[in-house]
């Protein structure tokens, strides 16, 4: 309704309202927009707050610690024996690997060494957990994207391993399995059949997953360009794993620093990608993942007899001294730095996580970008929150 | 590949491990007296102590040697805990009086590469070229345990050190802003510092040391059968 009829008093109204418009469109900035600390993309109880101008991120803050359990503080009233149960939830979905740095620790103060058949146990169950990791990621990067069918797959097929996993161990999620100078029992019978059985599935769940997304027009516009981290800026901030692998730093600590278990016995390849996007981090996380399931049926092929267990004394004391051990594990450099002064428990435990030094990065790679693809990079990035916050 | 054989730890290297003597003779040549001492464990690691006022241009100087990958940064309290180690519940009974004796510098045990502070810094980078990793050190002032950052070499650090400093209180001088990390705000106190209790175990001993309602005498008797005769049928089915 206009209160003039007057064509030229219409022209110049409309000319304000044009005006007030391009302003409007100008002044976009001042937004806070929350992600988390419930989101499905957080894995957990992460809350990233962003600053907006109208679709893009100026700055991003994650903010950790709603789920902080002062593992650091209580290792240090702990028997050696019992940090293992600790730190299983540290990264609750690759459990067995968080213990395998930790022994291998104590294990090296100790002057300790599990027996050979101990050591191939280990690598096999520690790359179960890496396939039961992983492939929840693999599917889960679909969510991310809209598309739900992946991730059913994903828990599909995780089953498989996962029940390997409980078949060996007695655990599906907290194995505590893995003792100071070996093992706490030996494989059940059967199990290795069952194994091969179960990564031949696994095979094919990576060629299901390969042709679901990867090959997915959508997938690739939402992913390809999205998130590089070059080179320089990966090893600064400390990123390990796949999403170091990813920005073409050919550096796996199971082939490069191999801290005495079985992988150097057998024959496989380090997969890198020169990229750095989030689609290359996909793509090693997926090569990696069959890799894996060829690592385990190369173990299994070669596996030695004998004794699980090394001699050690029934109540474990460590001698004086300091040592770092880090393993590849699924998220990527897990390191636990232990300083011991002869006795029952450790003096102070030093936890390395992967997810730690790998969502630090968020800050710098959130600069810019647009809203949705800041949870793409978060998917591609694949973070534990338990990894984080400790 | 010579990296391989270093990192193996099946066969203890009785040799002098060259690579990291090279590491630390490379890193004397930069710092000069600012490498105050170093431990060498062949084949196996590597610490070196920096004087405190150069802990910057140690990080500069590991980057420029290649040691390019940013591991961690952290903080060792070497005090002795004075409730004791708290699983120990005779410990605790006894020494629960004592208010925070902070002991004499000296007496504190250090671990390798040494020191002479109660609070001490330490940072590992490695190298992804060279495959070699070296952990370093410096000590932190007593009364004012103050630092230069690391984050602007290695942004990685940025995190680290708002972890170090809510936790242990050390300052870290340029840093672009000491927030809590994983604290909320307004929390008191250094948790990870020795002298912080651990509340839960000072309130309630540890489980499994007592907890257990003792058992009646004219019980014990009969309890004792039935677990034998339970004990003793199980044998027999498993033979």
């Amino acid at each position: 309704m206009t209160a003039t009829s007057d064509p030229r008093q219409l022209s110049y109204i409309a000319h304000q309202a044009a005006d007030a418009r391009v302003n409007v469109e100008l002044h976009t900035g001042d937004m806070t927009l929350n992600i988390g600390p419930q989101h499905p993309a957080t894995h957990g109880t992460l809350r990233i707050a962003t600053e907006l101008d109208g679709e893009v991120v100026v700055r991003a803050e994650p903010i950790p610690g709603y789920m902080h359990r002062g593992y650091e503080k209580l290792t240090e009233v702990r028997t050696y024996p019992q940090v293992t149960t600790l730190i299983n939830r540290i990264d609750w979905v690759g459990s067995f690997a968080n213990e395998v740095p930790f022994i291998l620790a104590a294990e090296r103060l100790m002057g300790v060494e599990a027996p050979p058949r101990a050591q191939w146990i280990r690598t096999i169950l520690f790359e179960l957990s890496r396939i039961a990791n992983i492939s929840l990621f693999l599917g889960d990067m679909g969510v991310q994207l809209g598309a739900i069918t992946p991730v059913f797959y994903a828990f599909r097929d995780r089953e498989r391993v996962l029940n390997q996993i409980e078949a060996a161990t007695g655990g599906r999620f907290h194995p505590n399995f893995d003792r100071i100078g070996g093992l706490k029992d030996d494989l059940p019978k059967g199990w290795i059949a069952e194994t091969r059985d179960a990564m031949a599935k696994m095979r094919d769940f990576c060629d299901e997953m390969e042709g679901l997304l990867m090959g997915n027009e959508v997938f690739e516009a939402r992913c390809r360009g999205v998130g590089v981290i070059p080179e320089e800026v990966a090893l600064g901030y400390g990123l390990s794993g796949a999403n170091l692998r990813a920005s073409g730093v050919d550096w796996d600590l199971r082939r490069d620093r191999n801290p005495g278990l079985a992988w150097d016995q057998v024959e496989w390849k380090v997969w890198t990608h020169p990229d750095g996007d989030s689609f290359a981090r996909y793509w090693v996380r997926l090569q990696e993942t069959r890799e894996a399931t060829l690592i385990v049926d190369r173990l299994l092929d070669s596996l030695p007899s004998g004794p699980i267990m090394a001699k050690v004394p029934r109540i474990i004391k460590v001698p004086e001294g300091e040592a770092y051990v880090s393993t590849e594990n699924p998220l990527g450099e897990m390191g636990y730095y232990i300083v011991s002064k002869g006795d029952l428990g450790p003096f102070r435990v030093k936890i390395r996580t992967p997810s730690f030094n790998n969502i630090s990065i968020v800050p710098w790679i959130m600069k810019g970008v647009y809203v949705p693809d800041v949870i793409t990079i978060l998917g591609s990035l694949y973070f534990i929150l338990g990894d984080i916050d400790r | 590949m010579a990296a391989e054989s270093a990192g193996d730890e099946e066969t203890p290297v009785v040799a002098p491990d060259e690579i990291r003597e090279g590491l630390v003779a490379e890193l004397t040549t930069i710092l000069g007296d600012g490498l105050v001492e170093s431990h060498i464990e062949p084949g196996t690691d590597v610490w070196v102590r920096i004087a405190p006022d150069r802990w910057q241009d140690a990080a500069r100087a590991v980057k420029s040697m290649g040691l390019n990958y940013f591991s961690f940064l952290s903080v060792i309290d070497w005090m002795e805990a004075p409730e004791g180690r708290s699983e120990n519940t005779e410990l605790d009974e006894t020494e629960q009086t004592d208010e925070t004796p902070v002991e004499d510098a000296a007496v504190l045990d250090h671990g390798h590469a040494g020191g002479s502070t109660r609070l001490q810094v330490f940072a590992r980078v490695e190298s992804p070229t060279r495959h070699v990793g070296m952990t370093l050190k410096a000590d932190l002032a007593d009364t004012d345990p103050r630092i230069g950052t690391w984050s602007d070499v290695f942004p990685g650090a940025d995190w680290h050190e708002r972890e170090a400093w809510e936790m242990f209180g050390a300052h870290f001088d340029g840093h672009p802003g000491l927030r809590n990390l994983y604290l909320p705000s307004g929390f008191q106190g250094r948790p990870l510092r020795k002298d912080f209790p651990l509340l839960a175990r000072q309130v309630k001993p540890w489980p499994g040391v007592v907890d257990i309602e003792e058992i009646p005498p004219e019980l014990e008797a009969e309890l004792e059968a039935q677990v034998m005769a339970a004990f003793e049928s199980e044998q027999g089915e498993g033979s």
